[in-house]
């Protein structure tokens, strides 16, 4: 048994291994076709060209080099664009000084082609922008020029911003996107020639392996509480193996969301999986989604094989590994291939915090009958499922039952559990930041709702679209992603959902304030041993409550059970019983002497 | 305001303190030699697994007790003197008292084998007999255990988690038939077994040799047999702690003597838990009760008494609960290790030999008078009453359903159970109530 294991972890690091090799292991080289498909439009597509004919000529080795010699073209076209298109500082002091009169400076714009000549093309850009982004000004006087002056700065810096960056050269969101799809359309080498086969070289080969570690564990010993060594572990308690791992899914998180660009080979590889899939080519979520699958899918078979002694924890892994491969990863492919908006029914706003975007609710409202049925079952989860599932189950329901990130934290997480914090501190801090990212999100939601019914792009002087992007970078890529998943080897694996998730903090409300769910603790039993409170992911100090005979009621219990699970004396257990006496009273069963309260 | 000393800071002293607080405005000083803070003692095997770190076993946070007012000290105690109420610590200083509360623990027994006391032989009750066992025990591969009860069990499972092979010597001829009735003993036994422990039942410890630098090497059996071996685990049992009272003039045998108040033979010194033995003990109780639960409810009683008014200790219905390996135990009420004239038993086991449930009961009034349950769940609360309320086996059976606490979706067994008490009981015909 123990030769199959190592055999198993043997070849999944060399499946590993590799995977982590073919980062670094195609070439770059870009062709007219590329350009030609990647940029249609015939100015730019000209004006990259031009730049970038080195990158035509020879292949660049490194990633990173390749991202670096792209990027810097994207700049020297922009800044050109600048330099050339740009209102400068002289033809401003000519506005002034063409403006002056003896009450002030008036601005017309019909003035403007005095300075502006129309035959140069250059002049008439100027022109016309200066007509579009500064037609505010038309008409108006000032007294003081150095108002005039910055007013007119003001219009040149939007110029320069939108127009000129929009129009003569490329903006921020059109070089991200062209970074990852040049680079992935440049990519040569043995991935690119063959996917396929690297699949199985990683993926099969990983699983396979990951397969011969877990499995045999069947055999060590008979089924029951296998917590043995967790805390003499280099992986599970923050040693060197927990670090490593932690450090590596952070920095998996910041690629996949923040620098796409340079993971083009793994994306590539499983190009043959989309295809199959959706007809179409693989995107860095695709890549997500199947790796995210393949873990809760793998740990899941472990977490069954771990809690075989326990049908709640064997049935509720099994609802996990389902919704997570059929509800967030195949369905939603396959309503890709049926032309249908992608699409995943268990997933609930707030935590599906761009459910309401204007893009994602004009998909849905624009693809007819399934659209708004999908519009209708979205807010029908949040208005009726939350609270009508959250009364009679708790709001383990969804977080330990059917949701993703529960989904993750339940399987690939579950060895991290204990790492979470128990102290009162922590609990105050978990407060504290999880309402605030549920008011984050709900006062995004209203924003872009507002810009939605309305058109205008901001409300009360901010602007909906940047506050949009400021939530999904720090909270939906950084503090779900990066911080939610990376640091399960140093803080438990639900800091996400423990400190972070919307969705979580609203059903925690219900499960708190109106519900039948709660643990019951047995009568006089515990001895305060501290394993409930140890693995509780939480961070419920499930103990202070079992040693007084109170019922344990938190908005933040995600209800897996393993407190439960891991009592010695059977002194927990998750019930939905009638609301009255959920609370109770902390009392010990055993000493007739007198009323004890404990 | 009167000063409170409790020395010790187990379950029971700290409780003791804890309801003091609750109860009054007392200065309340707790001593202890073995850790600055409480921690559950019942948790030290899982610090030796890795199930749990130290800091995971102590019930309250470090800032709980400047909170609480009750003050901790780390000392040994070196003297009594009841006359002056006043203590001597091992550093020297001296503390008075008003009132004493002695809450001091056992020790393991050691019955005067030869070579008991050498380098790796040790009992496990303290927090440094952890530590000893975590030195003696590094990078072995063999150890004995003798002495067949909880601590000996609990042992011999801390060992194989570190796949150091265990010989367990059980001097009876089945695992802890003193308390456990045969067929639960036997039962326990095998899963023993299924784990590769090396079950020696009817083997009795003669001595252990040492090797040249003072260190166990093997134990003899009382069967000539010689076991080689790197750790001894001696867990025959404890005994109250209380070398350190010879001179006190509080009155001791095995423990410290106290009347139903928990009182001591001198005034406003009491003791509770492992190490008060009752002058009188009560019906169906031994003199010394050595379990968690008791120890709580003497720290209870007695934070009453030094508060409130002068309480007896009164129990109710017994309870305990035990885990053997993956067997959790429960039992409520009593069941003898054998039944007495007026008891009648029934006995059901599942077919896997894992889990099991008895029920005693008096063959005349029917009454239940005792349930222990292997692998399932009781509810305390349910059993509690149906004890209390003398409810008779048949209603018991009828209604189990509802005295049940395993998870969720876990396999029940009412129906198996129930139905099998009708085909051993022809005259029976119960039915099971939702």
């Amino acid at each position: 048994m123990k030769f199959i294991k190592t055999i198993g972890l043997l070849l999944f690091l060399v499946g590993f291994g590799i995977f982590n090799a073919t980062f670094f292991l195609a070439s770059y080289q870009l062709s007219e076709d590329i350009i030609n498909q990647q940029i249609p439009d015939d100015t730019k597509n000209a004006l990259f060209k031009a730049r970038a004919s080195g990158l035509l000529e020879e292949p660049v080795s490194s990633n990173f080099t390749f991202v670096n010699r792209i990027t810097t073209v994207f700049e020297e076209i922009n800044r050109e664009a600048l330099e050339n298109y740009a209102i400068n500082e002289s033809e401003i002091d000519q506005i002034i000084a063409g403006a002056q009169s003896d009450n002030g400076y008036n601005f017309q714009i019909k003035e403007l082609s005095k300075i502006y000549s129309e035959d140069d093309p250059i002049l008439q850009f100027k022109l016309k922008a200066f007509s579009d982004y500064g037609s505010w000004l038309d008409g108006r006087t000032f007294s003081d020029e150095g108002d005039f002056r910055s007013n007119l700065q003001n219009v040149a810096d939007n110029i320069k911003t939108y127009g000129i960056i929009n129009q003569k050269g490329f903006d921020k969101y059109t070089i991200k996107n062209l970074q990852y799809s040049l680079t992935k359309a440049a990519s040569n080498g043995p991935v690119s020639d063959n996917p396929a086969n690297f699949l199985w070289l990683t993926y099969i080969l990983c699983i396979v392996g990951a397969m011969m570690y877990i499995l045999p564990k069947i055999k060590d010993g008979p089924p029951g509480i296998k917590n043995n060594r967790i805390f003499h572990s280099a992986m599970k308690n923050v040693g060197w193996l927990g670090i490593l791992t932690g450090t590596y899914l952070i920095l998996f998180y910041i690629f996949l969301y923040f620098y796409p660009e340079y993971m083009t080979s793994w994306i590539i590889m499983v190009d043959p999986v989309s295809m199959f899939l959706k007809g179409s080519e693989a995107g860095r979520f695709f890549l997500y989604g199947f790796i995210y699958t393949l873990c809760i899918l793998v740990m899941g078979v472990r977490m069954l094989i771990k809690y075989r002694h326990s049908r709640y924890q064997m049935v509720r892994t099994a609802s996990v590994m389902f919704f997570q491969t059929a509800f967030a990863f195949l369905i939603p492919e396959i309503l890709l291939r049926l032309n249908q908006p992608y699409f995943d029914f268990k997933n609930i706003w707030p935590l599906d915090y761009d459910f309401f975007f204007d893009n994602e609710l004009s998909t849905l409202v624009n693809n007819g009958g399934l659209g708004v049925f999908m519009l209708v079952w979205g807010i029908a989860l949040v208005l009726v499922a939350v609270p009508v599932f959250v009364y009679f189950f708790g709001k383990r329901w969804y977080c330990s039952w059917v949701c993703g990130c529960g989904g993750l934290a339940e399987t690939l997480g579950d060895p991290y559990r204990q790492l979470s914090n128990k102290s009162l501190k922590a609990w105050r801090v978990e407060r504290v930041l999880i309402h605030s990212v549920l008011g984050f999100a709900v006062l995004m939601t209203i924003g872009v709702l507002y810009t939605y019914f309305t058109g205008a792009g901001s409300l009360l002087g901010v602007s909906t679209y940047k506050v949009r992007e400021v939530y999904g970078a720090w909270i939906g890529a950084g503090f779900a992603g990066v911080v939610g998943t990376g640091f399960y080897p140093f803080m438990g694996n639900r800091v996400w959902c423990r400190f972070g998730c919307p969705l979580a903090a609203y059903l925690g409300f219900v499960q708190r304030f109106k519900s039948r769910f709660r643990i019951t603790t047995n009568g006089g039993q515990c001895i305060s041993c501290g394993n409930c409170s140890t693995y509780c992911e939480m961070g419920i100090d499930v103990r202070w409550y079992a040693q007084r005979g109170q019922n344990i009621v938190r908005s933040s219990c995600v209800g897996c059970g393993v407190c439960s699970s891991v009592c010695p004396r059977g002194v927990l257990n998750l019930e939905n019983k009638d609301e009255k006496g959920r609370f109770g009273d902390p009392i010990l069963i055993g000493n007739d002497s007198f009323k004890v309260q404990s | 305001m009167k000063h409170i000393i409790i020395i010790g800071n187990g379950i029971s002293g700290i409780t003791a303190a804890r309801h003091i607080r609750k109860l009054s405005n007392h200065k309340i000083t707790v001593i202890s030699a073995e850790t600055d803070y409480f921690f559950s003692r019942t948790a030290l095997m899982y610090i030796y697994m890795g199930h749990m770190k130290f800091e995971n076993t102590k019930p309250y946070e470090d800032w709980f007790w400047k909170k609480n007012k009750i003050d901790l000290v780390r000392a040994f105690v070196s003297d009594i003197r009841t006359t002056d109420k006043e203590l001597v610590l091992d550093n020297g200083s001296k503390l008075n008292y008003d009132s004493l509360i002695l809450a001091v623990g056992s020790k393991p027994n050691k019955f005067g084998w030869p070579g008991q006391d050498l380098k790796g032989v040790q009992g496990l009750y303290s927090y440094q007999d952890l530590q000893s066992m975590e030195e003696y025990s590094a990078g072995i591969e063999k150890a004995v255990v003798v002495g067949g009860g909880l601590i000996g069990v609990e042992m011999a499972e801390m060992l194989l988690s570190r796949n150091i092979s265990v010989s367990f010597l059980v001097r009876e001829e089945s695992f802890w038939n003193v308390v456990l009735p045969k067929e639960e003993s036997q039962m326990i036994n095998r899963h023993v077994l299924e784990h590769h422990v090396d079950l020696r039942l009817s083997t009795e410890l003669k001595e252990i040799l040492p090797d040249e630098n003072g260190r166990a090497r093997s134990v003899v059996t009382n069967h000539g047999e010689e076991i080689p071996c790197q750790f001894v685990g001696l867990t025959a049992g404890v005994s109250p702690n209380i070398d350190f009272l010879k001179n006190s003039g509080i009155e001791t045998q095995r423990g410290i003597m106290v009347d139903r108040f928990l009182a001591t033979s001198e005034p406003d010194v009491y003791a509770i838990g492992d190490c008060a033995q009752f002058r009188e003990p009560l019906l169906n109780r031994r003199p010394i009760e050595q379990v968690w639960y008791t120890g709580r409810m003497m720290g209870e009683v007695v934070a009453h008494t030094i508060c409130k008014e002068k309480t007896a200790y009164k129990p109710g219905i017994w309870f305990n609960s035990a885990k053997f390996f993956d067997i959790e135990y429960q039992t409520y009420g009593h069941v003898w290790a054998t039944l007495k004239e007026n008891e009648s038993q029934f006995y059901w086991e599942h077919q896997d030999g894992k889990k099991c449930v008895k029920f005693v009961f008096d063959k005349e009034s029917r009454v239940l008078l005792g349930v222990n349950t292997f692998g399932i769940r009781l509810r305390h609360e349910v059993m509690d009453e149906w004890l209390r309320n003398k409810k008779t086996v048949e209603f018991v059976l009828q209604n189990l359903k509802k005295a049940n606490f395993d998870p969720e979706f876990f396999k029940r067994h009412e129906r198996e159970i129930v139905d099998s008490f009708n085909k051993q009981n022809s005259e029976a015909n119960l039915n099971l109530v939702n």
